[in-house]
């Protein structure tokens, strides 16, 4: 059964590193749904989350093939944990002429956005969340008049069991 | 110490004995460090795909990394397809290219290409050398990465200033990257239930990969097989691994394997796979394939598990480790070689049953000769005792057939990606490396033409390879699939001019030698392996002998055409 999975890659911050993944994504026609890099405390590492989707045998050969590549130092299956935490961050530039404002931050309310960015006809918003809440805060301003959007793409990290 | 001298000062420390290459302004320091050395050989190829391929059967036949060296741009485009070939076979090769100075890297300088954007996809890792302070640690990751785990080609891109600049010469002795650290030892419980499911085994095969040879692990192999009496088969990279002229090897599987190897494989309940990677011309339609087996995979590689058939017992290990484990725990549970060959008794019957029925055969002819005959005169002749490199298509699948490889690194031939052109230039690399061995170039009148340049190399290192053409006038294995599934429709596949091949072999100082009648071929293959030079042989076969057994693309390995 083709489901989502959520990878977290740790590799060499090397020059290469992310056109390998890139490469061998594309080369062995597996799928990114995104992608999202930065350094760790450590400069030597970079971490990447990775979306990906497919079925488990194709996810275990995803998997496999990462680890198969010599820069890369460890992989996780964070979907594959039984708790998680994942956001992404959106910048929403949306239509803010005087009649929409009421109805941006009542949205803004609800969904804890911010409004990073005022211009007489534009607002930009910053709304962090899981998938489902960035997606339900982009269908609310559609009608509105959504005129840019940057996503930051999934990050993800594993929980820490509650009791010790 | 310049980045140059400090090259050829660490490829002595890596004991390289020789080098394949070819000069140009990008590499020219080095040249001029190899120009003051005596001991690393210098082999001059004639193109740099020649180079790679060189390096790759040295690799081959002696277990050693092979090197190349060559320019920028065009000379390192020149080696891909070598460096593919070496990929997709996983054998150790470092390919040294040279690149323009680092300051005009992206500039499109002359001669510039990304080298390690376009061998990444095609090596194990590449480097691009930034300085001259990282030569030591990148030099010494490429040759460790090479040869560890599961071998492959490593590029090592090195800019011209690079090679100038200076720095002090620290090598390390050791090397740890702590991303890479391949599994040697497999997990005992694993090879436990290796053993538990080969004991409740009423019908198992063994299958023999390429990795039983890149990892040593012929001789427990070999004893595994006799101790529990079970027949073998092998795949195109793993022939040599058990002997080919042994009662108990059903000989090739796959596509163009034995009747009786994929009858084996079809009603077999246990399948005991061993550093093979169940390749698309191994399973033919994969739902059929074994499928009534429980299948148990030895390899180094995890992703070459559960990549491509369902295995119930994954082993990641070192072959010859976990050989070495379940020989001991077979020797433990201590069972006499006598149960074992009670207990596989009635399954011996039916194997025999299918070897009779169906043996690997041929029809001679008076007016023609056939190909298979000439390879099983020279296995005769030879006492299968040459090295044998082909090239790709119909003579390398003869070759597969009616050789029967005794030993390791004894057939060099080009399995994953099926490069023509491949054999000629890997048998110089491999008569480099085993200069007291008879080494025979099994080609096509198509594949010998890819590389024939290689010839000068040979005659100027003075090397007496043999080169046997079987010249059928076609590019024979597409004509046979044009005449089995394209209605005869031979579209391009007929070469109307072709060179004199003996004339050719003089032009370059060689022996040159014809024949077309099936009478000639014992007393030409005599005298050809007397001659203490190179030749050619160019025998003319029967124009459209087809390889038989086949199995259709994508259909089961049951469904063969059988003659």
């Amino acid at each position: 059964m083709e489901k989502r999975h959520t990878l977290s890659v740790l590799v060499e911050n090397t020059p290469g590193a992310l056109a390998r993944i890139a490469g061998l994504f594309s080369g062995r026609g597996f799928n990114i749904d995104s992608l999202c890099v930065a350094e760790t405390l450590d400069p030597t590492l970079s971490h990447m989350t990775l979306v990906t989707h497919g079925d488990e045998q194709i996810i275990e050969q995803i998997i496999k093939q990462l680890r198969r590549l010599i820069d890369v130092y460890k992989v996780v299956n964070v979907t594959e944990e039984k708790e998680y935490v994942e956001r992404e961050m959106a910048l929403i530039k949306v239509r803010a002429e005087k009649e929409y404002r009421e109805e941006i931050f009542r949205i803004c309310e609800i969904f804890r956005c911010k409004i990073v960015d005022v211009s007489p006809r534009n607002y930009i918003l910053e709304v962090t969340g899981d998938k489902e809440k960035l997606e339900a805060v982009i269908e609310l301003l559609k009608p509105i008049g959504i005129k840019e959007i940057a996503r930051t793409g999934i990050i993800a990290m594993k929980r820490e069991k509650k009791t010790t | 110490m310049t980045g140059a001298k400090m090259i050829v000062e660490i490829l002595k420390r890596e004991n390289v004995e020789v080098i394949f290459g070819y000069p140009g302004g990008a590499v020219i320091d080095i040249y001029d460090e190899l120009y003051r050395t005596s001991e690393i050989k210098h082999v001059l190829v004639r193109h740099e795909q020649g180079a790679a391929h060189a390096a790759d059967g040295y690799a081959r036949s002696t277990g050693k990394v092979g090197v190349a060296l060559v320019t920028s741009g065009p000379g390192s485009t020149n080696t891909v397809t070598g460096i593919a070939t070496a990929y997709m076979d996983s054998i150790p090769i470092v390919v040294f290219t040279g690149q323009v100075p680092t300051k005009l890297i992206g500039n499109d300088a002359f001669q510039e290409v990304d080298t390690t954007g376009i061998t990444r996809p095609i090596t194990k890792h590449n480097f691009l050398v930034k300085s001259v302070e990282d030569l030591p640690r990148i030099l010494k990751s490429a040759f460790y990465i090479a040869k560890t785990g599961r071998p492959g080609p490593v590029v090592v891109d090195i800019p011209k200033d690079v090679q100038q600049g200076k720095a002090e010469f620290n090598y390390p002795e050791q090397i740890q990257l702590r991303s890479y650290n391949p599994t040697y030892e497999p997990h005992i419980k694993q090879v436990e239930k290796a053993y538990t499911l080969l004991e409740e085994a009423e019908r198992p095969v063994l299958l023999l990969g390429g990795g039983v040879i890149s990892s040593g692990a012929s001789e427990e192999a070999t004893k595994l097989a006799e101790l529990l009496n079970l027949p073998v088969t092998m795949t195109l990279m793993g022939l040599g691994s058990f002997p080919g002229d042994h009662d108990q090897s059903l000989g090739m599987l796959g596509m163009h394997g034995t009747y009786y190897a994929n009858m084996a494989i079809a009603h077999c309940d246990v399948l005991l796979a061993v550093g093979a990677r169940f390749d698309d011309r191994v399973t033919g339609k994969v739902d059929a394939f074994a499928p009534g087996a429980k299948i148990i995979h030895i390899d180094i590689d995890p992703s070459s598990i559960q990549k491509n058939v369902k295995v119930h017992i994954p082993i990641v290990g070192d072959c010859k480790r976990t050989l070495t484990k379940l020989l001991e725990i077979i020797k433990y549970a201590g069972k006499p070689k006598k149960y074992w060959k009670e207990r596989f008794r009635e399954w011996w019957e039916q194997i025999e049953i299918w070897r009779k029925r169906y043996p690997l055969s041929y029809k001679n002819d008076p007016n023609y000769i056939k190909p298979q005959f000439v390879i099983e005169k020279l296995y005769e002749l030879t006492k299968g005792e040459a090295i044998i490199a082909t090239e790709v298509g119909q003579n390398q699948m003869w070759t597969a057939q009616y050789y029967k490889f005794k030993y390791p690194r004894t057939l060099i031939t080009s399995g994953g990606l099926g490069t023509m052109g491949f054999g000629f230039p890997a048998s110089i690399g491999a008569q480099i490396g085993n200069p007291n061995k008879l080494v025979i170039d099994i080609a096509g009148d198509g594949s010998i033409q890819m590389n024939i340049q290689e010839l000068a190399t040979a005659m100027e290192q003075k090397l007496p390879i043999k080169i046997v053409i079987l010249n059928n006038g076609y590019l024979g294995m597409v004509r046979q699939w044009q005449e089995l599934f394209y209605g005869k429709r031979y579209s391009y596949v007929k070469f109307h001019v072709l060179p004199d091949f003996v004339k050719l072999a003089e032009a370059y100082g060689a022996v040159g030698m014809k024949i077309d009648k099936p009478h000639e071929v014992e007393p030409a293959l005599k005298k050809m392996l007397e001659i203490n030079t190179l030749v050619i042989l160019d025998v003319h076969i029967a124009p459209e002998e087809d390889v038989f057994p086949m199995v259709p693309a994508g259909k089961a390995t049951t469904e063969m055409i059988l003659v």
